[in-house]
């Protein structure tokens, strides 16, 4: 290393009530290089870096700037320090102008009125500096988001920035605008600017970074040159080779054998730029498929594409072998494709209904509403899931919001059931439960898929995939990249499988 | 700047109400005698004096996002403190005017801070700031108290000329020096940009540091200031105050202001646009005035319907500014997109 760094972080250590985000961890920051903070879900990486820029305070450790300890409380602050953030959501505002977005804030003025000529001839320098030749007077919604970005760096960089934090900034570009963003920041590290770049994206990493430090559940992993450290060993550092709990990793036994020759869902080629490259998938009913891949790699993102949410560019979806146009979730619905949305808290249940009431919601609201279902028969339907799913509460009637987080997962599960879908789209389904609950979640799913439900598993613990899955569809970077039998497969190889050839 | 450049999604909706307003202006002077004359179109700004000042503090609270509602009983308001210092307690007009223009400032501020403050909606504040300064003005008197003080009745009659036959009032002047002072106000001062930001994106207003709250606020009280001056206005044009002076008048300016071309979501729109806005609904009102056969109602009616189309087309733009995005390339160079095909 050639020089001093710029920032370090020494053992900085933050809990929330009830939670340890960050315990120990170390960072440095060095002039004129781009040092990637790698981790999975829960890592620590975002408390990382609101603590850097004063979002969150620390508990204790120490942030030091060219050798001098720095106590950043807010954004404003870190940023008089020299510390500029790109956020991962494009901060700015959609309907001014381009220049007027780099300088809104800190306008020259002449005399009681803003110098829009300064402004105009500054923000064109601005941009240009980093390779960007656009009319700075145009508003800043006509511009792709990419642009956006760049107009947000631009901005961060006005203000004489040392370090600069890009907090997930490719997540929603496109391979061209990615290669735009990756020049101009070459373009800063000729300038000796410390660039603290975060990503999901393995390729990425790799073609930018020269540095790279993994955290793990708060902790510090360690800090590698990148090109000293292999796929293969970066993702095991970001995942760890923790003993899983008894019985977890194991699959149970007997295999759940195809119900049919034919696939249910055959998807060939869909995709969307931005969101997933082209696609093939085969679901079959009686059997789980699952999306293995670390996050951001595109799991999500197929589903919604599946389920209609999100328009797809290319493809072609077949149920049943006969072609089907998915563009929203209610064709998606009558199909017999049922979703159980990742966020369970907004997407999924409605708190204050009662447990009966979110059952049988899909069921009613595809019924229509001129088709009431009898109070009678909710009861009858609520309680035989509940009993059913193994749903821990007194009685049906009580609201669900007051349910532990796994039995609210049953609830959800039983609302979908309710309505006998053909196949099920499981997004995260045991995120934020504990471990008995999980296990038992997992044990439906594949009860249910014995009844010849075709079930697409997504989850970011890949040993829960490999648990539930009779044949895993390999992600990474938005693209597929192999398939695996289920019973065959171990951590290891799905790992590897993700790390691609060069491991 | 190219007048290409110039038009766009953001100020088209402003070119088109212009022409419209040439339109109808062109419509009367071809269908009526009389019509087409300067004068004509300078009674539209002297009738319409009051109508343009409380439409400019609204098109500043629209454009944050908000909304005004107590606008017109601030006007009421003012009409009748004014009338009753000046009639019943003899004060001079150059101590009442500055009085009730900082009282009007106030109210808005005192709904601003309820705003800003306890994040009340904007909706139900100037509803409540509605009730209020209306029930205000029966506490004064419950009838019509006119006005009869000579330097009073000498400002409201002066009339300064422009060549022979032309001429606007006092009140018409002072619309369009607000309207001055409005456009530098928005365009060219922090305050200004800052009111712009916050319609955009108040989140993120926030994250790049710029005075949100205080911004807010202000915006209230410039509001307050505004419906007061407008109803000074209304005092030197009616020469009485009454408490069912100005009713509805909020309604007038928030129509005023999108048809102006002022989106109700915040962040776009002109304050010059609601000069024109005011304007168009002036000229329906000398149409139908100088048709005679037709009921006053029918001003409701046309203004009800260029409303609703006002809005539509907004809508339009909006959708089509999206998809004229994709024709403007600005970095994908052609063989770069083929490759992207393959």
């Amino acid at each position: 290393m050639a020089a001093e760094p710029v920032l370090v972080m020494q053992d900085i250590c933050k809990s929330f009530p009830g939670v340890t985000a960050l315990k120990d961890a170390q960072l440095r920051l060095f002039p004129g290089e781009v040092h990637a903070v790698m981790g999975q879900n829960g890592a620590g990486k975002s408390t990382l870096i609101k603590v850097l820029t004063g979002v969150e305070t620390p508990d204790s450790g120490e942030i030091l700037l060219n050798g001098r300890a720095i106590q950043p409380e807010s954004v404003d602050a870190a940023q008089k320090l020299g510390i500029s953030t790109v956020f991962q959501e494009v901060n700015l505002c959609p309907n001014l102008s381009v220049a007027e977005n780099i300088f809104i804030g800190r306008f020259p003025m002449r005399g009681l009125a803003i110098d829009w000529k300064t402004i105009e001839r500054e923000a064109q320098a601005a941009l240009a500096a980093l390779n960007i030749h656009v009319d700075v007077t145009r508003t800043l919604s006509e511009f792709p988001v990419a642009i956006q970005q760049m107009v947000a760096i631009a901005r961060a960089l006005s203000t004489e920035a040392q370090v600069l934090i890009l907090d997930e900034p490719t997540s929603s570009l496109d391979e061209d605008e990615v290669e735009r963003l990756f020049d101009a920041l070459r373009e800063l590290k000729r300038k000796n600017i410390a660039i603290l770049f975060v990503t999901h994206f393995l390729d990425q990493t790799y073609a930018i970074s020269d540095r790279i430090t993994v955290l793990r559940n708060g902790e510090f992993v360690g800090e590698y040159p990148a090109s000293e450290l292999s796929r293969l060993e970066l993702i095991n550092a970001m995942v760890g080779r923790e003993i899983d709990e008894a019985g977890y990793a194991a699959q149970d036994g007997e295999s759940t054998s195809p119900h049919a020759e034919r696939p249910f869902v055959s998807v060939q080629g869909l995709g969307a730029s931005g969101r997933i490259h082209p696609i093939d998938l085969d679901i079959y009913r009686g059997q789980v498929l699952g999306l293995g891949g670390l996050l951001g790699s595109g799991r999500t993102e197929t589903a919604r594409l599946l389920f209609g949410i999100d328009r797809a560019e290319s493809g072609t979806i077949a149920i049943d072998g006969a072609p089907v146009r998915l563009n929203s979730p209610r064709k998606a619905v009558r199909q017999g494709i049922a979703f159980c949305p990742e966020d369970r808290k907004t997407e999924g249940i409605v708190a204050d209904l009662s447990i009966r009431e979110n059952i049988i919601l899909a069921l009613q609201a595809r019924r229509g509403i001129f088709r009431y279902l009898p109070r009678r028969v909710q009861s009858a339907m609520a309680d035989q899931f509940i009993k059913q799913l193994g749903i821990r509460t007194p009685d049906a009637e009580k609201p669900i919001g007051q349910l532990s987080g796994g039995n609210q997962q049953k609830a959800l599960l039983a609302r979908w059931l309710a309505t006998e879908p053909k196949m099920l789209i499981l997004d995260e389904p045991t995120r934020g439960i504990d471990i008995a609950a999980k296990l038992e979640i997992m044990d439906l799913v594949k009860a249910q898929c014995r009844k010849g439900l075709a079930i697409l598993f997504i989850s970011s613990e890949m040993s829960e995939v490999l648990r539930v899955s009779d044949r895993i569809a390999v992600l990474r970077d938005r693209r597929k990249v192999g398939e695996i039998d289920g019973k065959a497969a171990d951590e290891q190889s799905v790992f590897r499988m993700i790390a691609g050839a060069e491991a | 700047m190219n007048l290409a450049g110039t038009i766009n999604t953001r100020t088209l909706p402003l070119l088109v109400t212009s022409a419209l307003f040439a339109l109808l202006f062109g419509f009367g002077s071809v269908s009526y005698d009389n019509f087409f004359s300067v004068q004509v179109f300078l009674n539209l700004l002297i009738d319409n004096a009051f109508v343009t000042v409380v439409a400019i503090g609204m098109t500043f609270v629209i454009l944050t996002g908000g909304i005004d509602l107590s606008v017109g009983s601030i006007v009421a308001l003012t009409t009748m403190v004014t009338a009753a210092l000046v009639e019943q307690h003899h004060w001079s007009i150059w101590a009442v005017v500055p009085l009730v223009l900082t009282m009007g400032a106030l109210f808005g501020l005192l709904m601003g801070s309820l705003i800003h403050y306890f994040r009340m909606q904007p909706f139900i504040v100037t509803l409540g700031g509605m009730f209020l300064a209306r029930g205000l003005c029966y506490v004064i008197s419950i009838d019509s108290i006119a006005i009869t003080d000579p330097t009073y009745a000498a400002v409201s009659e002066y009339r300064i000329a422009f060549g022979e036959e032309a001429f606007l009032s006092v009140s018409a002047i002072i619309a369009l020096l607000t309207l001055a002072l409005a456009i530098f106000l928005a365009q060219y001062t922090r305050f200004g940009r800052t009111v712009y930001a916050i319609g955009g994106n108040e989140r993120s207003a926030l994250l790049m540091g710029l005075p949100v709250g205080r911004t807010k606020m202000l915006v209230y009280t410039l509001s307050g200031f505004c419906s007061a001056l407008g109803g000074v206005l209304v005092t030197f044009y009616m020469l009485s105050g009454y408490g069912l002076h100005a009713l509805g008048l909020e309604m007038d300016a928030i129509a005023a202001a999108v048809i102006g071309g002022t989106l109700l979501t915040g962040g776009v729109g002109y304050v010059a646009g609601s000069l024109v806005g005011v304007m168009i609904l002036g000229v329906i009102q000398s149409l139908i005035a100088f048709d005679g056969s037709l009921s006053s109602w029918w001003t409701r009616i046309a203004i009800g319907v260029l409303l609703c189309s006002f809005c539509l087309m907004q809508r339009l733009l909006e959708r089509g500014g999206t998809n004229l995005g994709f024709l403007f390339s600005y970095w994908k160079k052609p063989e770069e997109q083929a490759d992207a095909v393959k």
